[in-house]
């Protein structure tokens, strides 16, 4: 271990990288656990992404009643406070070191300077980024008015600005719909939401914003060009055909702004340097139930772990990573007599935990990648059978298993969704 | 009196001539720059390369033969002086036949007669054990040492920085509309600023120095647009070390495969002519890009999937007329030197093409320059949080806590850095805040998230240290604000 001349050096049990949601409800719980926790965050205040969103359709899980993104964050934030958890802002974590399986090292910068933290456990909750117009191919020119659906939040919504007046929308995602009722609503014209693949890509709540504001949705579209000198002018809508390939059929939209909302991808890069697993399925790390990535110790949840499209499952992962440590910590690591490996079947394009011990319940969170209805969910290994009217890309499906039913398997499990 | 000159064009051409006749008493010098910022037109959007010196036939483009090694050697100390971003990696011009030996062997020999050194042919064992991550069917190369990268707007920043610490003054948004001639001599330009005096012109004005010399009577060459494109990717993307060619052809310099100064793979250019009237042409294109890809794939087979590009950008060459430099004073508007056509080797060249400039002042002009008794070679880089040591980060942060604050979370950018990149803006004259103007100076916006997550915050920091609305911050200068107005704005029936 090298000695870091004139840094302040801090310790703690746990150190918690993210105060959004995740973070924050994992702080929380550390805290009530007894043990001594630091919380770091780069922004200037608590509350990660949900700040900015000012919508309601937060905490009916979590908290029993609907809430807008900063009622769900103040209330996490207040209980935090409350606790006197100590917590961070404006603080970037710089570099994480695994020394051993109880000694890590977190060097983060903030406005009080550099610090190094040696602590026993991380948990990661760092969150997710947003796919950008050059990651999917869109060409033409580098011109102002291209914004990723959370940077216009952002702009909109954290610091009141109004970033243009005739949009079109790449994706139909959850983000990108309420980016268009967020647009409609300050008066600016929403020309189109273009979707590449043939079924909405958002929450069925939100795709009603598109009838509820006389929205046009293009399915099966893509978005490939943008024009404009100073400022995006039009943009260029191409067909695609069943394979997702672009037909000649493609068409002009006169806008000055054009939002991406293309889909997230969890934000694990420090995690990768010091090799943590990434499963390129979820973009997030391999874990087992206890949220442990493959380096002990080291435990991820919220968009981190894997995109969700619940807040209320992000602060569930947040609680629950905060136990392992807990575990981690007592035990001196997270053991289990075997580990069944969590396989993907038929139609499911994602799945986390990967890794299960049977010694207690667990959540399994996954996506299809096809809509289907009237499918059966099933584990043929043990049994297990669940019957479910309607299956969509967009809606994550969260599963129980008890501990008993996870037992009755011998060293895999696959969970796959086929028509009943 | 003072002797004024006008330079007009502040790309790397103009920067550097500026640099160097600030050395002198007698002379007074302006630089004139129609964008919001120093090297936003031909500099901004190339391969970047400090090229060896090689390629340029001495009987064919004598100027670009000659100047592009002295450039080269310059180079070398320019970047010391002025604390220029660069890497001296070398560059390997790859054959992969036979044949291909025969070019190699051509470009050598020109490279002795240009007076390059260290150039020598290699075996396929030691190109792989150089690039192991090469096309297997790669046999040989060209070994060029010499060669290497600069960012190209932090030299043109760095350039005029240091200057305008030597006196010079800067236009900024002032364009050009006429050139005063009164009895075959210059008087001076014609700008939407008002007018400039000056006894000498310079014309550095990139794709659009056909257009200025006509406005001073001259009309002998045209300024082709010849457009080229290229593909970033994410930093963790492994590239090569060092900057790969394939071995050229008749039509083509070939493209380029290389990791660039910040450490991102970057693979380009293709090249398409454009006419004349698309100076402003800088979309890229679906077939282009293509092209890029498929060229690249040849030398460096390993691309990653399309979804690892951060970015895709196009800029354009100034192609003359004849392909050769045109740097002369001419004879009949006295006066007016033009620095016309400074396509490749553009950057590598503009050290030398200063020296150049300074050399037909008094050779042609008769202008005995005189140098200033204490003259500052030296311009100091700005803070990069990103390269500081912890230690040496606690030290900064303790004088000043912005410095300790994370701005662009890809490239760990303080905020501290962007009020530092704010006042060097102010300092060189930029009247219009501009996001771009901060992410040349710091890299900021430039990672893996293409700023979505910084550029709001730094748009706040813009608007605070020049006293605007937030909305009213621009991307890229007038015409590319972040916003319409306040987010009330189209509800009250107002719109900026």
């Amino acid at each position: 271990m090298e000695p870091m001349p004139q840094i302040s050096m801090l310790s703690y049990d746990v150190v918690v990288i993210g105060g959004g949601p995740a973070g924050m409800a994992a702080a929380v719980k550390a805290k009530e656990l007894g043990l001594n926790v630091l919380l770091l965050d780069e922004n200037d205040y608590l509350g990660g992404i949900l700040p900015q969103c000012i919508h309601p359709g937060f905490g009916l899980h979590y908290f029993k009643e609907e809430l807008t993104g900063p009622e769900f964050a103040s209330r996490l934030a207040k209980r935090l406070v409350e606790l006197g958890v100590e917590y961070r802002t404006a603080a970037r974590v710089l570099e994480i070191k695994n020394y051993s399986d109880l000694e890590k090292v977190v060097i983060f910068t903030s406005p009080a300077g550099v610090y190094q933290v040696w602590t026993k456990a991380i948990i990661y909750a760092a969150g997710a980024r947003e796919r950008h117009a050059f990651e999917i191919g869109i060409v033409g020119d580098r011109v102002a008015g291209i914004y990723t659906a959370g940077e216009a939040q952002t702009l909109m919504d954290i610091y009141g600005i109004l970033p243009g007046k005739e949009v079109v929308i790449v994706g139909s995602g959850d983000v990108g719909l309420i980016m268009a009722r967020r647009f409609a609503l300050e008066g600016a014209k929403v020309k189109a939401v273009i979707e590449l693949m043939p079924y909405p890509g958002g929450l069925a709540r939100n795709v009603m914003i598109l009838r509820d504001f006389n929205i046009p949705l293009y399915l099966s579209h893509k978005v490939v060009e943008v024009r404009g000198r100073g400022r995006v002018q039009r943009v260029k809508v191409v067909r695609v055909d069943e394979n997702l390939n672009e037909t000649g059929e493609e068409f002009w939209i006169e806008a000055d702004t054009l939002v991406i909302s293309a889909g997230l991808i969890p934000s694990v890069k420090k995690l990768k340097k010091i090799g943590v697993e990434i499963d390129p399925a979820t973009g997030g790390p391999v874990v087992n139930d206890r949220l442990e990535t493959s380096v002990p110790g080291i435990f991820v949840a919220g968009n981190s772990l894997l995109i969700n499209d619940l807040v209320d499952y992000v602060a569930e992962q947040g609680e629950l990573a905060a136990e392992s440590a807990k575990e981690f910590i007592e035990k001196g690591g997270i053991e289990s007599r075997k580990w069944v490996k969590v396989r993907k079947g038929q139609n499911v394009r994602l799945i986390a935990p990967h890794y299960l011990s049977g010694d207690r319940d667990v959540y399994l969170y996954l996506r299809v990648a096809r809509p289907m209805e009237n499918v059966e969910l099933r584990i043929p290994e043990i049994g297990k059978k669940l019957r479910l009217p309607v299956v969509k890309p967009a809606e994550m499906i969260r599963l129980k298993l008890r501990a008993e039913e996870i037992q009755k398997a011998s060293e895999k499990l696959t969970v796959e969704v086929v028509r009943a | 009196m003072k002797t004024r000159v006008a330079i007009i064009g502040a790309g790397i051409s103009g920067a550097s001539i500026a640099r160097v006749l600030s050395k002198y008493e007698n002379l007074e010098v302006h630089l004139i720059e129609k964008a919001p910022d120093v090297g936003w037109g031909v500099s901004k959007a190339n391969t970047a390369l400090i090229h060896g010196g090689y390629d340029d036939d001495p009987e064919k483009y004598p100027m670009r033969a000659k100047l592009c090694i002295r450039g080269n050697r310059l180079w070398h100390q320019w970047v010391k002086e002025l604390q220029i971003p660069h890497v001296w990696n070398g560059a390997l011009i790859v054959a992969t036949k036979e044949e291909d030996f025969d070019e190699l062997e051509k470009l050598l020999e020109r490279g002795h007669k240009n007076g390059v050194p260290e150039m020598r042919i290699i075996d396929r064992d030691e190109l792989f054990h150089l690039e192991p991550g090469l096309t297997r069917e790669a046999i040989g190369a060209l070994w060029v040492p010499i060669v290497g990268q600069i960012g190209p707007i932090p030299a043109v920043i760095a350039l005029v920085e240091n200057a305008v610490a030597n006196g010079v003054k800067t236009h900024l948004e002032t364009e050009v509309r006429g050139i005063k001639v009164e009895n075959g001599e210059v008087r001076g330009v014609e700008t939407n600023n008002g007018f400039i005096e000056a006894d000498i012109v310079i014309n550095a004005a990139g794709l659009y120095a056909d257009e200025v010399a006509r406005m001073a009577g001259i009309d002998y060459f045209e300024i082709h647009p010849r457009k080229g494109e290229y593909y970033l990717f994410d930093d963790d993307v492994p590239g090569p070390g060092r900057v790969l060619f394939p071995t050229p052809t008749p039509i083509s310099k070939g493209i380029v495969v290389t990791t660039e100064i910040s450490g991102h793979l970057m693979i380009g250019p293709n090249a398409q002519d454009l006419p004349p009237e698309e100076k402003d042409n800088l979309a890229t294109t679906e077939e282009g890009l293509r092209e890029v890809w498929e060229g690249a794939k040849k030398l460096w087979p390993n691309l990653p999937p399309k979804s690892r590009v951060i970015r895709t950008f196009a800029g354009l060459r100034p192609e003359p007329t004849g392909g050769d430099f045109i740097i002369k004073a001419e004879e009949e508007v006295w006066g007016f030197i033009n620095v016309a056509g400074i396509r490749s080797p553009g950057l590598t060249s503009a050290p030398a093409i200063a020296y150049e400039v300074a050399e037909i002042i008094q050779r042609d002009l008769g202008i005995n320059l005189v140098e200033k008794e204490k003259w500052n070679p030296y311009r100091k880089e700005i803070t990069h949080f990103f390269m500081l040591p912890p230690e040496k980060a606690n030290e900064l942060i303790k004088k000043n806590p912005a410095y300790g604050k994370i701005v662009c979370r890809c490239n760990h950018v303080s905020e501290g850095d962007i009020l530092e990149a704010i006042e060097r803006m102010k300092f060189i004259g930029v009247k219009t805040p501009s996001v771009d103007s901060v992410k040349f100076r710091t890299k900021s916006t430039t990672g893996t998230c293409q700023g979505s997550f910084c550029r709001p915050k730094i748009v706040q920091l813009l608007a605070k240290e020049y006293g605007v609305e937030p909305w009213e911050v621009t991307l890229k200068g007038k015409g590319s604000e972040i916003g319409i107005g306040d987010v009330k704005a189209l509800l009250r029936g107002e719109e900026a």
